[in-house]
Order: structure tokens, then sequence, then C-alpha cells
């Protein structure tokens, strides 16, 4: 609120006036007059003042500066003439707050680091080992005058993601590796003496069929993983009933002439919530899931298909009866090409990528997958889907 | 100057609690100590590098890694010799008085001690050509994990010497106990072998040294903690007697 200047206007005022009368001693009019000087030149310096305020916001000053690095998420440096000069609160966590004011070779020891940023042009990489052992870090160093800005980005995850690609290339081209071999080297063999022994050929006709078809399981499923993983982020827009769809799956089982088809028990409840799916994705999952019960129950033993509501969505359950899984394996089921036994699944026929592709289905329905197992009883899977928000129902 | 009150557990400068985030260097001092305590900090940056990569060079077989780490010893050296005429430079030009007289006794003292772990990294790469043979044998697995065991009190101890921290280096040398029993463990372990396989005590008697080479690396650490620990208090730990140069 501006104070008016009325006030001092009155004490000029009445100063003059002392000084007119007389009343004032002589020896005060010097001091009077210095008075009257202050008082004018003190009303003309406030609306001055007040103007230049008014210009604008002033510079952000250094605590200012220093708050709002702070709020930067990843760890900051700010160099001048190879001392930290600046440090914000994720790099003093990182690095610790003794690194303010030391050369920056104290604060990052790393070889390559202490000549990137000696350097003129100043350089980005790839370090290891800050914080932790294992923890990968991205060195990015900028010049802003004549300081240097070095941002540190956390890559520890991409290079674990990187890490996982690459594997999964390599166990996937193996897995195919071994029965490309098989018919190669029975192949050659038919063409020489073996083609001659009907019964012979007849053999390795078989095997060599065998070894293909596995191969095909294999790419089929390679196939299906990356087409469910580009769909990864769009949500399925089809409200399915899961009762008729697990029907169907039943009855693919049965007309394909599967020997087990008999032992699988659907039990559904009768009100079910209708789900939002993805048809084929879900006839798949439920496959899957069918058909690993049948191949590692024990023959004869049923197979229980449960469909029941549970916390406002349906739960899909499938239970055999077999030998189980142990513990230490049951978190890495789902991992690809992860196997107990892999000459038993080999004989099965199994390519290893089952339960990555239910996970993966099951994971782009919002659902929630659960194994259960005891070992020398069964293993239950089940996967939990929420309801759909429409009511209507295609088949 | 006036002298800090000497109960302080951390250095010279105490930064921490230092409400000022953002640094302002004050003397030609605060430069040069600055300028040595970077040096040391870059050979300790290389002798870290040194062990990793001898120690992966091993794991792998890998003789042209090995000979990069030969070779770099020399760089090394190189800092080590700068090291030297800084602080020398800085005793006659800038007359420093006790803490920073301390520190930079401390940090000459370091720095000939890094060098010696870049030199014991060289030996163990040299001898990699002279374990690899025509079979990989079984006891090279165990060695890297000691390797880790070493490069890490290096690391903890390079750490204590750049936050000044005194606590931190009483750590580093508490953990020596447990490198020198992984070394006798892994020697009787060695020894067996030897005795089992006589075709491959050649190799084996390398690996020893190797080994060795380590359980002294992780002495010469306790050696930076120590006068880390000094620098920071103006004492010698405890068990080395208690004098001390306030």
């Amino acid at each position: 609120m501006r104070p008016s200047p009325r006030l001092p206007l009155a004490i000029a005022a009445a100063i003059v006036t002392g000084l007119a009368v007389g009343l004032l001693r002589a020896d005060w009019t010097a001091a009077a007059l210095a008075a009257v000087g202050g008082t004018v030149a003190a009303l003309l310096a406030r609306p001055v003042r007040e103007a230049i305020a008014d210009a604008g916001p002033a510079a952000p000053t250094e605590p200012a500066l220093a708050a709002v690095l702070d709020a930067v998420a990843d760890p900051v440096l700010v160099l001048t003439g190879g001392r930290v000069t600046l440090a914000n609160a994720a790099a003093r966590a990182l690095l610790g707050a003794h690194v303010v004011g030391e050369d920056a070779r104290v604060a990052i020891r790393h070889p390559d680091a202490a000549e990137a940023l000696a350097a003129d042009e100043p350089r980005d990489l790839e370090i290891a080992g800050l914080g932790a052992r294992d923890r990968l870090w991205r060195l990015v160093a900028a010049t802003g005058g004549d300081m240097r800005v070095v941002t540190l980005h956390d890559r520890t995850d991409n290079a674990a993601a990187e890490r996982m690609r690459v594997d999964f290339v390599a166990n996937a081209s193996h897995e195919l590796r071994t029965p490309l071999a098989s018919i190669i080297g029975y192949a050659e063999t038919l063409a020489d003496e073996a083609g001659d022994d009907p019964d012979l050929r007849r053999r390795f006709l078989r095997i060599v069929g065998d070894e293909a078809r596995r191969m095909q399981r294999l790419v089929e499923d390679l196939l299906s993983l990356s087409r469910i993983e580009a769909d990864k982020y769009r949500l399925p827009d089809q409200p399915l009933d899961l009762a008729l769809l697990i029907e169907e799956v039943c009855a693919e089982f049965a007309a394909a002439g599967d020997p087990r088809a008999g032992d699988v028990a659907c039990t559904v409840d009768p009100d079910l919530p209708p789900v939002t799916g993805d048809r084929a994705q879900l006839s798949q999952l439920l496959h899957n899931l069918v058909g690993n019960a049948m191949k590692y129950g024990r023959p004869g033993t049923p197979v229980i298909v449960t469909a029941g509501r549970h916390r406002g969505g349906v739960r899909v359950a499938v239970a055999d009866r077999g030998d189980g899984v142990a513990a230490e394996h049951l978190p890495r089921l789902t991992e690809r090409f992860y196997r107990i036994d892999a000459g038993r699944s080999r004989t099965v026929g199994g390519t290893g990528l089952g339960l990555a592709i239910v996970k993966h289905i099951a994971e782009r329905h919002r659902g929630r997958l659960d194994l259960q197992s005891t070992l020398g009883v069964g293993t239950t899977i089940a996967v939990t889907f929420p309801a759909a928000e429409s009511a209507v129902i295609k088949g | 100057m006036a002298t800090p009150p000497s109960s302080a557990r951390h250095g010279r400068y105490p930064r921490i609690g230092n409400p000022s985030l953002i640094h302002h260097p004050v003397k030609a001092l605060d430069t040069d100590i600055g300028q040595l305590r970077g040096l040391v900090a870059q050979m300790g940056g290389l002798a870290e590098e040194a062990i990793a990569k001898a120690m992966q060079a091993l794991g792998r077989a890998d003789l042209a890694l090995a000979e990069e780490v030969r070779a770099a010893d020399a760089a090394i050296d190189l800092l080590e010799a700068e090291v030297e005429r800084l602080a020398v430079r800085i005793i006659a030009l800038r007359a420093p008085l006790s803490g920073e007289l301390r520190e930079v006794v401390a940090a000459m003292k370091i720095a000939s001690v890094v060098e010696r772990i870049g030199d014991y990294a060289k030996n163990i790469a040299r001898r990699i050509p002279q374990i690899e043979g025509e079979h990989r044998i079984e006891p090279v697995s165990i060695i890297p994990a000691m390797g880790r065991m070493a490069g890490e009190m290096v690391r903890d101890a390079l750490d204590a010497f750049g936050a000044r921290d005194a606590d931190a280096a009483l750590s580093v040398c508490e953990s020596d106990r447990a490198l020198d029993d992984f070394y006798d463990s892994i020697f009787r372990t060695l020894v067996t072998y030897m005795v089992e396989n006589p075709a491959t005590i050649s190799q084996v008697a390398h690996l020893l040294f190797v080994a060795k080479n380590l359980e002294r690396i992780g002495d010469h650490a306790t050696n930076v903690a120590e006068m880390v620990y000094y620098a920071a208090t103006g004492n010698q730990l405890a068990d080395r007697g208690t004098q001390g140069v306030k």
C-alpha cells in the first residue's frame, strides 16, 4: 500500500512557515533546509523505486537456483575450472555431499569420465559402478559459458532389458537349431544308404516329420508372442462370455482326438460377468493352460477347469494331478524357455513358451496370474480377469 | 589460518553441514590442494580399473585385455611423479601448516601406495598368459571373487579419501581380516589341487602368486585408509600406537 505523501508535505510546509515567521533560530536554518530537501527527495524517490520494481521479476538468486536444481531428479554437477561448484540433491545423494568444492576427479573417479570432462569438447559416455556395483549410468556433459554441466542418467534398467532381449534371441535360435540339425542329419542319411531299407526309411521320415512339427510349433509360439507384445498397449475391446469360450476350447481338444480330452472336467459358475477381451488370445491362453495340464498331469487323472466370480471379476483356474512343481521353480515358470526337465518337456512336445504367452496375454487383459503347486500332488494355474464395463455379451 | 577443532571426525574443511550449496574457492592453497586431491583420485580410478580389468582378463583368458592392463600402468606411474612434484611445490611455496600440511603429506604417501597397487594389478596381468594352458584349470574360477573383495577395499579406501571420512577409513582396515582369511582358504585349495593334479603345478603356481598379489592389494588399501584417518584426525590408528601430531 503506497503511503500517502501528505505527511511529508505537511512537515515541509510547517518548516517553511517556521522559517518565514522567524520562529526557528538561525542555527537551525541549515538543518531545516536539509529537512525540506530530504523530504522532497524522499517524495520523488519512492515513485521511481516503485516504478523499477513494477518492471518485472528479478533474476533467480543463488538459493533459488540451487532449489530449482534440487528439484531435478537426475544427479547434476556444475564444474568450473575442473572443480565441482554446484551439486544438486540427487548428485549429493549419489556421490556424497563432500563433492561440492572438490576436484571433478574426486567426485567421479572413473578414468574415462575424467578424460571426457577434461577434454575441450565434452563427450557423453557410459560408466558403471557409481552408487552401486552394477548400476549403469550415462554421463552427459555440456558447456555453459565457462562452466561444464554434467548430468547423470540411470541406465541400469535399460541395460538389464537389453541383456534379456539378447538372451532371448540366443535361446530361441538354439531351440530352432537343435531340431534343424536332426532334420538335416536324417535327411542326409536317407539320401545315402538308409533310403534303401523301407523300415529304416519309414522310421527316419517319421523323425524328420516330428522334428519339423516341433519347429513349426516353436515358430507359431514365437509369432504369437511377438504379436501379443506388439499389441501390449492396446486394450482389448470385445465383451466375451468366458463360460462359452471354455466350452469351445474343451470341444476343440475332443475334436482333435486328444487321448486325454475325456479327462477334462469343467465347472463354470452360471452367472459369470462378461469380460472385455481379445477372443483369439483368450482362446489361446485357455488352450495353453489346459494343454499343459494334460501334458504334465498323470494319465487318467482329471484336469479340472473352473470359472467363478472373484472380487467382481472372473477367476479361471486349471488344475492337474501330477508331479507338481518345486517352490524354487514356481516364480520362473513364466520365463521364456525355462524348463524344469528339458528332456521331458521335449518328449511331450513343449516349446518352452507356453506359460510366457499365458503371462503376456493375462497382462494385456489386466488380469492377474497365480501359480500354485504341491510336489507329488499337482499344480493349479489361475488367471483373474476384471469384469467388463458394458453389459452386452457377444458369444 | 585458524585451526579447526580437532575433534571433528571429518577432515579439515567440514563441508557436511556447510549451508552454502555453491562453492566459492577462496585461496591459492585451496586450489593447489584441490588439484593434488584430484590427481590422487585420478590415480585411484586408474588403479581400480586395472584390478577390475585384470580379473576380467583372467576369467575370460583374454590376453589382449591383459596386455592393455600391463601397458596402462605407465600412466599411473606418471601421475605419481606429478603428485610428488606438486606436493613439494605446495610445501615450498605455500608453507601449509598443521591440518593442511597433514593433507599434503598424506596425499603424497597415498599416491605412492596407489602406484604400488597399480603395479600389483600389472603383475597379475603379466601372469595371465602363463596360467592359460591347453585346458582351462578349475581353480581359476575362485580367484575373481577374491579380486572383487580386494577391489572393493580399494574403492572404499578411495571413497574415504574423497570424503575425508575417518569412520569409513576404519571400516576398510577392519575388512582386511576377511580378505586375509579368504587368501588362506584359496592357498589351501590351490595347494591341494596341485598335489592332485601335478601336471598343472606350473600354472597353479602362477595362480598362487595372483592370489598373493590380491592379498597385498588389500594390505595397501588398508595403508591408504590409515593415511586418510591420519590426515582427517591427526591421530595414527590405534593398533599402531597413539602418538599423533595435532
